[in-house]
C-alpha cells in the first residue's frame, strides 16, 4: 500500500512535469492525497487527466463567473480547481454558480472541498446525477456509486449552503426535552449554596 | 527587564545555521528524557557465531509497544558503501508499532534489507540501515575474544561502531504516514521515532560486538566495559538529503529555531541567577574544552572553525574566572552580549545551547512546541491585496532583496532530484544539464522575482486575480504569507550562489537531531556522531541530564 505521502510527493511531481508550476503543483499533490484518503480514485484519475492532457488542449479559465462555458474544448480540472480555490470568498457572494464541460470532474472535486473549508460553509457539486456534498473538507458524501467516474461534466451546478440546522425546531424541541430527563430538579437549599446565590447583580 | 527576540536576518544566514549546536532541545535527548522511565527489553536475539541474524528490541508501556527489528548481513568487502547508491549493508533496521508476529519478522526479512526498493507497511513507523566500522569493530572483536578491551585512542578517535547512512520516517517507502500517529503523547516532539531507531540500533552494535567476540573464543572473551560502551555513539553520514527539508517544511523549521530564541529570551531575562545554575553552566563551560580537542576532522574548513570555538571558549572561560561576577542582576543577558560582541558565530551558538542546561523548566514546554501542523497554513490567503504581499516581502525578505541576481555568480547553482536515486542534489547550471527541471529551492531569487513583479502591478489588486497572471509564482507567494507569521520560517540567504555551503543546511538540522562532531568531508556531505557519551537502556530509569558535557568521564 503506498503511503498518502507518498502519493503526495509523486502527484506533485508528476503534475509539474506535465507542465504545471510548482505551486499549482503543490496544491495537486495535496489534492490527491485528500482524494486518496477519502477513498476516491485520485491517482487513477490523474493518470488519465495527464495521457489526456497529451493529445487534447484543455481550456483554462482566469475569472469565474456566475455561469461559465468554454469556448471550444472541456476545461482542465487543474486550473480551473486552482481558481475556483482562489476566488472562492467572491464566489461564495453568487450563492450558486454553474459550469458547462468539466474535464474529469473527479479531479475539480478536492479544491471544492478545501475552498469548503475556507468559507465554513457546504457546498453541493452536483453534475449529470451525479451528487457530491462536500463538509468543511472532512467528508465527501456522494450518491456516486459507479466504477469509473465520468470523464466528462457536461451541466454542473454548485452551491453554496448556508450554514443552518438540518432538522426542524419541532424535532430538536422534541430531543431536547428527551435530554432534560439526565437534570436533577434542585430543592430551595441547594439554590440558597449555589455559586453568586446571596449576591445581588447590582453589586 | 525584556529581551527581543533574535533578528531572523541574522539567526537565519546559512553561516549562522552552520554554527549551530545540540542543546538540551534537540531531538534525541528529548526523545530519552520522554521514554527514560518506559520498561527497555531484549525481545529476541538469533544471530550466528558470525553475528548475522535477527535481533528484536522493544520499549514498552502500559499497552504500547515499539519494537526495533535488527536484519544482520553478510557482505563482502567491496560492497560496503556509505553513499546513498549502495544496495547492500551489513545491517538493516525497521521500528514496528507493537509486538512483530512472525509472519511480520519474515516479511520484513524480505523488505527490510532492500531499504528504498523495498515495501514497508503502516505497521512500521521508521526505517534504516548501517554499515560497519570494519577497522573498529574488528579491533575490538580481536581484543574483546582475547579476554582484553579496546584501544581507548582508536576508538575515541573514531567514536562509534556502526554508522548509518539514512534513516527514514513519515511514510516513505510504504511506512506509516505521521497523521496515523501524530496524537500520540509519547512522540509529540519531531524525529522522535527517528531517535528511537537510532538510539536501539546502538545497542545492537554493542550486543553483536560481544556475541561474535564470545562466540570467535568462548573461554577467554569478556564482554565490552558498559563505560567503554557509554563512550560509543552511532556514526552517520549525511548528504544533501537532507537539505531540502528545511526548505519544503518552513513552518516546522519555525519552530524549531522560535523555541531555541524563546529559551535564550527567557534564560537572558532571569534576573537572579542561583549559585547551582551557574555552577553548572560554568562546569559544562570547563568540560567543553574536553568535547572541543577531542572533535575530530581533516575538514579544513571544519579545522579552522573549531580552533575558533575552543579559543573564544577559553577566552570566556578565562572573561567568566577572573572577571565576571554571577551575582550581578541578568547575569546570562551579560553573558550573551559578551560572547555576541566578542566571539565568533560558532562560539555564540555552542554558548546559547550551554546556557539551556540548568534550566529543564524552560526547556521542557518549549520541547512541546517543535512540532507543526503544516497544513493549516497551506492554502493562500487569497483576498488580501497586492500591496500587503510587497510590504510583508520588503519586511522580512529585506537582506534578500540586496542581492544582485543578474550576476552570474548569484544564480550558478541549481537543486536537482537524481534519476538514479532519486536524492536531492546539487550542480553547477553553467557547466551541468539539467537546469530546466530545477527543483523549487532557490527561494531568495524567486522571490526577488515575486518582489519585482508586485512593484508593477496595481496595490489594490487581490492575489486571487494576481495569481491567474502569474501561476509560476505561486509556491513563493504562499511562503511570503507563511513568514508573516512564522519569522523563522526561511532560510535568509541565498541557496544558490557560487558561495553557498550546502553543509550549512544538514549542520542547521544534525544540530536540532543532537548529533555531534560535525565532520565535513567536502562542501556536500559529512560525517557526525549521535548518542555518543549518552546512557546505555539499562540506566535509562536515572541518568545524568548534562551527559553531553561529561564524555570519557
Amino acid at each position: 500500500m503506498k503511503s498518502l505521502s507518498e502519493i503526495e510527493t509523486t502527484s506533485k511531481r508528476a503534475t509539474r512535469a506535465a507542465g504545471f508550476s510548482w505551486g499549482v503543483s503543490e496544491e495537486v499533490g495535496k489534492c490527491i492525497r485528500l482524494l486518496e484518503l477519502f477513498g476516491l480514485p485520485g491517482i487513477k484519475n490523474l493518470n488519465s487527466y495527464f495521457n489526456e492532457k497529451k493529445l487534447n488542449n484543455f481550456e483554462d479559465l482566469k475569472l469565474i463567473n456566475k455561469e461559465n462555458q468554454p469556448q471550444k474544448n472541456t476545461f482542465c480540472p487543474i486550473n480551473l480547481g486552482v481558481s475556483f480555490l482562489d476566488q472562492i470568498r467572491t464566489l461564495e457572494t453568487f450563492k450558486h454558480c454553474s459550469f458547462k464541460n468539466i474535464a474529469y470532474p473527479i479531479l475539480f472535486l478536492p479544491f471544492l472541498s478545501r475552498a469548503s473549508e475556507v468559507i465554513g460553509k457546504k457546498i453541493i457539486f452536483n453534475f449529470d446525477k451525479n451528487l457530491f456534498l462536500l463538509n468543511f473538507n472532512t467528508s465527501i458524501s456522494s450518491n456516486f456509486t459507479q466504477e469509473q467516474c465520468p470523464l466528462i461534466a457536461k451541466d454542473v451546478e454548485i452551491n453554496f449552503l448556508d450554514n443552518k440546522d438540518n432538522f426542524s425546531e419541532l424535532e430538536w424541541i422534541n430531543l431536547y426535552k428527551l435530554s432534560e430527563e439526565t437534570f436533577v430538579e434542585e430543592t430551595d437549599s441547594l439554590k440558597q449554596g449555589a455559586a453568586g446565590a446571596g449576591l445581588t447583580d447590582n453589586d | 527587564m525584556e529581551v527581543e527576540l533574535r533578528d531572523p536576518n541574522i539567526i537565519m544566514k546559512l553561516s549562522r545555521l552552520g554554527s549551530f549546536h545540540q542543546s538540551k532541545l534537540s531531538f534525541l535527548r528529548s526523545f530519552l528524557n520522554e521514554f527514560k522511565d518506559w520498561e527497555y527489553n531484549r525481545d529476541l536475539f538469533d544471530l550466528d557465531k558470525n553475528g548475522f541474524g535477527v535481533v528484536v528490541y522493544s520499549f514498552k508501556k502500559k499497552d504500547r509497544v515499539y519494537s526495533l527489528i535488527c536484519f544482520a548481513n553478510k557482505i563482502q568487502d567491496d560492497e560496503r558503501s556509505d553513499r546513498v547508491i549502495a544496495t547492500k549493508w551489513d545491517a538493516a533496521f525497521t521500528l514496528h508499532d507493537g509486538v512483530p508476529n512472525k509472519n511480520d519478522i519474515e516479511r520484513l526479512k524480505k523488505e527490510v534489507p532492500k531499504q528504498e526498493v523495498g515495501r514497508l507497511s503502516y505497521k512500521e513507523l521508521t526505517l534504516s540501515r548501517a554499515n560497519k566500522s570494519v577497522r573498529v569493530f574488528d579491533h575490538v572483536v580481536e581484543n574483546l575474544s582475547n579476554g582484553k578491551q579496546p584501544n581507548l585512542d582508536l576508538l575515541e578517535k573514531v567514536g562509534y561502531l556502526y554508522r548509518t547512512t539514512a534513516v527514514y520516517g513519515s511514510g516513505k517507502f510504504g511506512l506509516a504516514d505521521r497523521f496515523r500517529i501524530k496524537n500520540r503523547d509519547e512522540i509529540n516532539g519531531p524525529f522522535r521515532l527517528e531517535m528511537m531507531l537510532v538510539y536501539l540500533v546502538r545497542q545492537f552494535t554493542f550486543d553483536q560486538v560481544n556475541h561474535v567476540a564470545k562466540n570467535k573464543n568462548p573461554k577467554k572473551a569478556v564482554k565490552l566495559d558498559p563505560k567503554i560502551c557509554k563512550n560509543l555513539g552511532i556514526g552517520n553520514s549525511t548528504g544533501l538529503g537532507m537539505a531540502p527539508f528545511i526548505v519544503n517544511h518552513p513552518t516546522l523549521l519555525n519552530n524549531w529555531i522560535m523555541s531555541r530564541e524563546k529559551a535564550l529570551k527567557k534564560i537572558r531575562e532571569i534576573k537572579k541567577v542561583n549559585l547551582q545554575d551557574s555552577n553548572l553552566f560554568k562546569q559544562c563551560l570547563r568540560n567543553s574544552i574536553k568535547n572541543i580537542t577531542s572533535w575530530n576532522t581533516e575538514s579544513e574548513y571544519q579545522l579552522k572553525k573549531i580552533k575558533d570555538l575552543l579559543n573564544d571558549v577559553k577566552k570566556l572561560l578565562d572573561f567568566i574566572e577572573t572577571k565576571f561576577d554571577f551575582e550581578t542582576d541578568y547575569p546570562f543577558n551579560e553573558l550573551y552580549l559578551w560572547v555576541e560582541k566578542k566571539t565568533c558565530e560558532e562560539c555564540i551558538e555552542y554558548i546559547v545551547s550551554l546556557m539551556m542546561e540548568p534550566y529543564s523548566k524552560i526547556i521542557e514546554p518549549l520541547v512541546k512546541q517543535m512540532s507543526s501542523e503544516e497544513d493549516k497554513y497551506f492554502t493562500i490567503p487569497t483576498n488580501r491585496k497586492v500591496e500587503e504581499l510587497r510590504l510583508i516581502i520588503e519586511s522580512k525578505y529585506s537582506n534578500i532583496l540586496s542581492v544582485d541576481f543578474q550576476k552570474k555568480q548569484n544564480y550558478k547553482k541549481f537543486w536537482f532530484i537524481s534519476k538514479n536515486k532519486e536524492e536531492p542534489r546539487i550542480a553547477d547550471r553553467f557547466e551541468e544539464q539539467g537546469s530546466e527541471l530545477e527543483q523549487p529551492l532557490a527561494i531568495a531569487r524567486d522571490i526577488k522575482n515575486l518582489h519585482e513583479k508586485l512593484l508593477i502591478t496595481k496595490k489594490d489588486m487581490t492575489i486571487d486575480k494576481f495569481l491567474c497572471e502569474n501561476p509560476d509564482l505561486r509556491h513563493v507567494v504562499r511562503r511570503a504569507f507563511i513568514i508573516e507569521k512564522f519569522p523563522y520560517s526561511e532560510i535568509q540567504d541565498n541557496t544558490i550562489s557560487e558561495n553557498t555551503i550546502p553543509i550549512d543546511m544538514l549542520r542547521l538540522k544534525l544540530s536540532f537531531f543532537g548529533a555531534l562532531k560535525f565532520d565535513p568531508r567536502s562542501d556536500k556531505w559529512l560525517r557526525i556522531c549521535m548518542f555518543q557519551g549518552a546512557p546505555l537502556p539499562t540506566e535509562l530509569k536515572n541518568y545524568d541530564d548534562h551527559w553531553v558535557y561529561k564524555l570519557n568521564s
